[in-house]
């Protein structure tokens, strides 16, 4: 078994996605002989072509407008939007085309169609490089939401994503890209279904709920704490939408306390949506307030690597809000 | 606008209520339909939600008092509205236009003692997390003796967990209706229950002396044994089961009925023999009436349920002749459960055509027990023993021999109206009992 980068997983996904279907086709900004500024893309153009991997204009409201039209007509469109934090042009497209069409055809027309998009900061990219973007599509229904934090999930996830017949917002944690590594089967197929929640370590004094980057941090923070005997159960949301609750009370049942962390700010954040269902649902298994650490609420993410790193939570911080929470 | 908590009318036949605890003080904010006092009826026990969100102003009935259905028991509004200080006199009358000013309600000074096992704050215990509170209230645990380690002194959920495990108190926790030969049927109502000191359920605080105030299910208990013995002339039949046949079968299905979340009892099969004997012999689900024998067309059994101390009560299984076992077993699960958790609705215990009793749970034998009013017969179910019996075996010349063998065995009775019934009829109803439980495939 190789040990490949997060990216890598995702340009594998994308190479094995391409060869499997030749419905399906890449489209965004520099995905072609570049390979993509983040090299997502890498040799795909020159292994399938410029029908198959196409650059396109500097316009994300076109590069979502041509995967919902071809969507439609049979193709399997990737859609790369090059930051998350310049999707906001297609949201019209994405929120009123993409995600209706299924629903507003009574089914008969449905938008097969992934959008892939990095998102999230820690690497020096200021306000409009470093933008967490997931929780305004958490709120579309018709939409299914989908963050990794392993090369492996990266990789099966995406190939799920690829093959659903409806719209996928596929958010790629960009500071993990080539800093998380991981071991991913070369020989056998890597297919992740999209829904599933995943405990990736088990613990009993507090439930801790993340994805994308915050979830790597959170097993490093688990780490940490687990040397002076809290240990913490660390669960990887993977898809937000929908939501796997199951998964979730389960490990709250066997916890009673619950600490979720997002890189996104606090105020209507996803974990808002995760806070408010386990307030509900799991009332009466609660041994203490359910937390959140999420971005301070604040416009963007500073350019300043002190500021920046005030801003982003990290192991450290985690490991505090792990500790607040356990010893309650 | 403030808005009146009633008395409801939990029944057709429930006139009067008990407040038996207020789980909100004067001044506690209270949320729509979050529980806001527990009253006690000669049928059912039961919580009464807020009628709308607000604060708590005032209480007009103390824990303790009986009044009857339609009382104005509290008054929910906004903080510093006015209502009346006493109970307003009629349940339809309309409040607080005209009343003398009323001094606005001080909220903590008058605010009632937080029971301990209630989610919030208690003055002596710290914050109750809800965790906490459901597993106190589960396994009836006195917070004041445990140690909390938490921020503060608070007590955690691993606090109490610690102090169920280390024994401080009986489970009560054991799933009701589960392993008869082993478990709460046939096992003493004290080791089912919990009984915190003295060995006999409800003689625990007894002052050779002193009078025990009456509690409606003890008057109503009363009344219904008095006038049953009263108008129904009572006759007991017995009969012994060989249980081997339905031993054999629940050892072969209990896993599978695990499977389905059920926990399947011995009680199930003496269920399900009964609507098989109902079924069989219709002039026992029956009812007397001046102008004859009512038959009934449902089936509908009570199953008797010990409360311990508080006495018993007997939820129905209603349409039992329509239910598989595995039904039956899932709907005795759900309903001994709920009594027990005193969460019974009360249509839940009302419309009965039979009803069955454990008395074997404490280890009875025999018993002649009273006819539940206006039924026609009740099942008595002794405790499962194994006995030596006689039974006849091939010899080795074709024939047959007579032989000894130990089976599970149980005495049933069947005490009937006398009324209704005559002996070949009850003799024929609880044989067919009998023959089922025997042949049971």
């Amino acid at each position: 078994m190789a040990e490949i980068t997060l990216i890598e997983g995702i340009r594998q996904a994308m190479d094995e996605e391409l060869a499997r279907d030749e419905r399906v086709f890449i489209v965004g900004e520099d995905v072609g002989p570049r390979g993509g500024v983040f090299r997502a893309t890498l040799e795909l153009f020159e292994k399938y072509g410029p029908e198959r991997v196409i650059d396109s204009p500097l316009a994300e409201l076109s590069i979502v407008g041509i995967g919902v039209g071809a969507a439609l007509y049979g193709a399997r469109p990737i859609c790369e939007i090059q930051f998350a934090d310049f999707i906001h042009p297609a949201f019209n497209q994405i929120v009123n085309e993409a995600a209706k069409m299924c629903y507003r055809s009574n089914g008969e027309w449905t938008v097969p169609m992934v959008i892939r998009a990095p998102y999230g900061g820690g690497i020096g990219g200021g306000l409009y490089h470093s933008q967490s973007v997931e929780a305004f599509f958490t709120h579309v229904p018709g939409l299914k939401v989908v963050i990794p934090s392993t090369p492996y999930d990266a990789k099966g996830l995406l190939k799920s994503a690829v093959r659903d017949p409806n719209p996928v917002m596929f958010f790629e944690p960009k500071k993990g890209y080539r800093l998380i590594r991981g071991e991913v089967p070369e020989e056998e197929e890597v297919l992740v279904p999209i829904g599933p929640a995943k405990v990736t370590r088990a613990g009993t004094d507090l439930s801790v709920f993340a994805y994308g980057m915050m979830h790597y941090y959170c097993l490093q923070a688990a780490e940490q704490v687990a040397s002076e005997g809290i240990e913490v159960e660390v669960v990887d949301i993977r898809t937000l939408l929908p939501i796997d609750m199951d998964t979730l009370l389960g490990s709250v049942e066997k916890t009673a306390k619950a600490l979720i962390v997002y890189e996104d700010n606090l105020t209507g954040g996803y974990g808002a949506e995760i806070a408010a269902r386990l307030a509900d649902q799991a009332f009466t298994m609660l041994d203490a307030p359910i937390k959140r650490l999420a971005g301070p609420d604040i416009p963007a993410m500073p350019y300043s690597h002190p500021l920046q790193d005030w801003f982003m939570p990290d192991p450290e911080k985690i490991a505090v809000a792990m500790r607040d929470l356990a010893s309650y | 606008m403030a808005s009146e908590v009633i008395m409801p009318q939990l029944g057709e036949s429930v006139v009067e209520g008990t407040v038996m605890k207020w789980l909100k003080g004067e001044g506690d904010a209270i949320a729509e339909f979050e529980a806001l006092l527990e009253v006690n009826t000669d049928k059912v026990d039961t919580e009464i939600p807020a009628p709308s969100s607000g604060i708590l102003l005032r209480v007009y009935v103390e824990e303790g008092q009986t009044v009857s259905a339609g009382t104005v028991l509290a008054m929910i509004g906004e903080a510093g509205e006015e209502v009346p200080t006493k109970v307003p006199s009629q349940p339809e009358t309309s409040v607080m236009t005209e009343t003398e000013a009323v001094p606005q309600v001080s909220s903590a000074a008058q605010a009632v003692a937080v029971p301990s096992a209630q989610v919030g704050r208690s003055k002596a215990l710290g914050f109750i997390s809800p965790v906490v509170a459901r597993i106190a209230g589960e396994h009836g645990v006195d917070l004041q003796q445990v140690r909390g380690t938490g921020r503060g002194g608070r007590i955690t959920k691993k606090d109490v967990l610690a102090y169920l495990e280390s024994g401080a108190i009986a489970d009560s926790a054991v799933p009701p209706w589960e392993e008869p030969a082993l478990g709460e049927l046939f096992r003493p109502t004290e080791e089912v229950f919990g009984v915190k000191q003295g060995s006999i359920p409800g003689t625990e605080v007894l002052k050779p002396g002193s009078v025990i105030p009456h509690t409606p299910v003890r008057r109503s208990i009363a009344e219904h044994m008095l006038r049953s013995k009263q108008v129904s002339p009572h006759v007991s039949t017995f009969m012994e089961v060989d249980l081997s046949r339905v031993v054999a079968h629940r050892q072969t299905n209990k896993a599978i009925f695990a499977r389905d979340g059920v926990n399947l009892t011995f009680t199930a099969y003496f269920l399900a023999a009964s609507v098989q004997a109902l079924k069989a012999v219709p002039q026992v689900n029956a009812s007397w009436s001046d102008e004859g024998v009512v038959l009934h067309e449902a089936v509908n059994i009570g199953m008797a349920v010990s409360l311990g101390a508080d006495g018993l009560i007997v939820p129905v299984i209603k349409g039992a002749e329509q239910l598989s076992l595995l039904a039956l077993s899932a709907a005795l699960n759900d309903l001994a459960e709920r009594a027990r958790g005193r969460k019974l609705k009360p249509e839940e215990v009302q419309g009965g055509t039979f009803t069955i009793t454990n008395h074997g749970i404490s280890g009875s034998l025999f018993a002649t027990p009273i006819i539940s009013q206006p039924q026609a017969a009740i099942l008595g179910v002794g405790a499962i023993q194994k006995r030596v019996v006689a039974i006849e075996v091939p010899d080795p010349a074709g024939g047959s021999m007579d032989a000894f063998a130990i089976r599970p065995m149980v005495y049933l009775t069947l005490t009937f109206d006398h009324r209704l019934l005559d002996g070949a009829i009850a003799d024929a109803f609880l044989g067919t009992i009998v023959k089922t439980l025997e042949n049971w495939a």
